[in-house]
């Protein structure tokens, strides 16, 4: 019986396991082979070697690159959390019939239905040098000369990533704050808490949980991001995501695993450090 | 294979084979030949310029068989033709990718004598020489990768043999493009685009191969270095060239890189951009949005490149016939025709000249004055009477050909270098 019980158990979970073996682990497992071997100009051969290892942590680039794709993780974080969080406190808090919190959630979807590439690309016009932004400013006299900095550079970078992961942290924040009992928040009011202690003492440990899945779901995001880099910064920025891209645009198949390996790697890092903090499965 | 005709014995298809088959006892052979091509699907895949849906269409129309297009770039058709051999029947590929890709013996060479205009085709894919006093240019010639022993053969050698890798298709000679209305001056040389007067408002292409080149005539005209050979660079000099470029880039001298047609001509649309690298038709697409654009011809002469079609490895029997006889429509003349009416070249002008205007001959070819309105082949004014060809004619054009695009033998430190100037 007991181990008709575990075959049961072997069974029911087996497809999953499947799935994920196909799928993530078998995958994953051919990158980190294939970062060993050895690449001609037009073709790959298998050996094991740490060449593409040694380049990779030899060019002082890959530390500028990496630095860099930190930067626009770390930037991003911050505003995508401070609006993030600001939505979705309005539309738990302030918001008090269930049909309207609905009804502005999926407002706050509608820019989901088009594609991430136009409405990245859609800035491009807007921010350029006779774009909309700099004619109006100019038209206001706020400016005499176009803005530069606007278009292709870091700004316009983390103005896209912003624009398009915010939705990432409001989701989980959102619903997060929707478990929270609100009598908790009545007894911080009768206990003579203001505004900011019962938001700072009572909603934020609370919503932790959504905070750290918005956060893994943006940094996840920002960090293996390639096309926004390229598309926003004008081809003149690079993140670890581009010199991946560029390595298999060359056909350097083993070199541009290493460096996947090493930012699978990072992030697994980021990610622990960042579960260290908050037990998702114990608050959920 | 997937493209071989699926004989499917439904009753419909009988009666259709059946008929063939009854046509072929009454007809000589190439009748049945004619029926089952209908069913042939040869898979094109090449960059953006000269996969062009009109010309599948056209296929359809004259030859009866489908053209499969896909229109990819240059990293991604190397990529390809490298990697995936069976993911394709025609290879509409550079010269220089030619000489990257041939060694992988994906591709097979072609008969010539297949090839029922190859005497007409002009002189720089066969001896290398377009007029019998043009000396050579620098770089990967097309003349140089074109042929090869037989049929298998993985050398190339520098006679015409009678089997080539590719049949040459379209070529140009590329040089900056410039916006003559934001400049206010006259544009002579390849140093302009290092010239701080347009900080912020160059640009150049982010592909390695082709913009090293650019690179390499810009270091050129400023008087930095002369190379022996700009086309097969040592270390030295890429480190050299790179450099200059690197210290260009961290004084803020680049707008942006473009990677895609559509992107060099959004770049000089908008403005971003004054004075870029840029391909002929690029120019043409921004002035037919109504704003002026110059290709302008330089002192130092043009920075050229050839493509041409090849043959999988794979292709045979009847989808072979199919290949051979896509070539020898290609170089009749329709396709010519429509490629020179954006600004390109045809590898047999001669034929061209029966699908285009006398005007148009003499705009696009003998660099003559418009008479008329000068069109694209999708009806779009491109010029109007009494606009001249920035260069001037074919061979005034094609004679100051100063470079091909290459690739050398340092290609992968070369490579390794530009995507640090990419990360710098």
């Amino acid at each position: 019986m007991l181990s008709n019980r575990h075959l049961s158990g072997w069974v029911l979970a087996s497809p999953l396991a499947l799935v994920l073996v196909i799928f993530l682990v078998a995958p994953i497992v051919m990158i980190t082979v294939v970062s060993f071997w050895g690449a001609t100009e037009f073709s790959i051969y298998p050996a094991f070697q740490f060449d593409n290892y040694a380049f990779l942590f030899g060019s002082d680039v890959t530390y500028r690159v990496f630095l860099n794709t930190f930067k626009y993780a770390a930037i991003t974080w911050v505003f995508t959390l401070l609006i993030g969080f600001t939505v979705a406190y309005f539309l738990a808090f302030h918001v008090r019939s269930l049909k309207w919190q609905i009804a502005l959630f999926l407002l706050c979807t509608i820019p989901f239905w088009t594609s991430n590439i136009i409405r990245m690309i859609s800035w491009i016009p807007f921010l350029g040098r006779n774009g909309l932004a700099n004619s109006t400013l100019i038209s206001w006299g706020v400016i005499d000369e176009p803005l530069e900095w606007l278009l292709f550079s870091d700004f316009s970078v983390i103005l896209a990533f912003v624009h398009l992961y915010t939705l990432f942290m409001v989701v989980p924040i959102f619903n997060t704050m929707m478990r929270i009992d609100k009598s908790l928040i009545e007894a911080a009011a009768d206990a003579g808490a203001s505004g900011w202690q019962t938001l700072w003492h009572v909603i934020i440990p609370l919503t932790k949980p959504g905070i750290m899945i918005g956060t893994i779901f943006v940094v996840t995001l920002v960090m293996g991001d390639f096309i926004t880099v390229r598309f926003m910064s004008g081809s003149q920025s690079a993140n670890v995501g581009r010199m991946i891209q560029n390595d298999i645009g060359l056909l350097q198949y083993p070199s541009a695993s290493a460096t996947a390996v090493v930012l699978l790697i990072t992030v697994l890092m980021i990610i622990g450090i960042l579960l260290r903090f908050v037990d998702i499965r114990k608050e959920l | 294979m997937t493209t071989i005709p699926k004989i499917r014995y439904s009753r419909r298809s009988m009666l259709k084979t059946g008929g063939a088959a009854l046509a072929a006892t009454a007809l000589p052979a190439p009748m049945v030949w004619g029926q089952a091509i209908k069913d042939v699907t040869l898979r094109q895949f090449g960059t953006g310029v000269s996969n062009l849906n009109e010309v599948a269409e056209k296929v359809k129309e004259d030859l009866g068989f489908t053209l499969e297009m896909t229109a990819l770039d240059s990293d991604s058709v190397t990529q390809r033709a490298a990697t995936q051999p069976d993911s394709f029947d025609i290879a509409d590929i550079e010269y220089w990718i030619c000489k990257k890709v041939w060694p992988t013996g994906n591709l097979q060479a072609m008969d010539t004598s297949k090839i029922e205009n190859y005497d007409k085709i002009v002189g720089i894919f066969r001896d290398g020489k377009l007029t019998p006093e043009s000396t050579i240019a620098q770089g990967t010639a097309p003349h140089t990768v074109g042929f090869v022993e037989g049929v298998d053969g993985k050398e190339f050698v520098d006679t015409e043999s009678g089997w080539m890798t590719l049949i040459p298709t379209i070529y140009n000679a590329d040089t900056l493009g410039i916006r003559p209305d934001l400049i206010g001056r006259p544009i002579a040389n390849w140093s302009e685009l290092l010239n701080p007067e347009f900080k912020g408002k160059a640009s150049i292409l982010d592909i390695s191969s082709i913009g090293i080149m650019d690179m390499a005539m810009v270091v050129e005209s400023m008087g930095e270095y002369t190379y022996p050979d700009k086309g097969n660079m040592t270390k030295e000099e890429i480190d050299l060239t790179l450099g200059i470029f690197t210290e260009a880039k961290k004084a803020g001298q680049f707008r942006a890189f473009w990677k895609t047609f559509d992107e060099s001509v959004n770049l000089m649309a908008s403005g971003e951009v004054v004075i870029q690298s840029m391909w002929s038709p690029a120019i043409t697409a921004v002035r037919s949005q109504g704003i002026p654009c110059v290709y302008q011809p330089l002192e130092e002469g043009y920075r050229s490149w050839g493509g041409g079609i090849g043959l999988s490895k794979s292709l045979s029997g009847i989808e072979l016939d199919a290949a051979y006889e896509y070539i020898n429509w290609y170089l009749s003349g329709w396709v010519g025709g429509f490629l020179m009416r954006q600004g390109y070249y045809s590898a047999v002008p001669e034929t061209s000249k029966n699908f285009m205007t006398e005007d148009e001959w003499g705009f696009w070819f003998e660099g003559k004055e418009a008479q008329g309105d000068i069109t694209n082949p999708f009806g779009d004014v491109m010029e109007k009477a009494g606009a001249v060809r920035d260069g001037g004619s074919f061979y005034d054009r094609m004679g100051a050909v100063a470079c091909w695009n290459a690739v050398m033998d340092e290609n992968q430190y070369m490579v390794r270098k530009w995507n640090e100037f990419i990360a710098a």
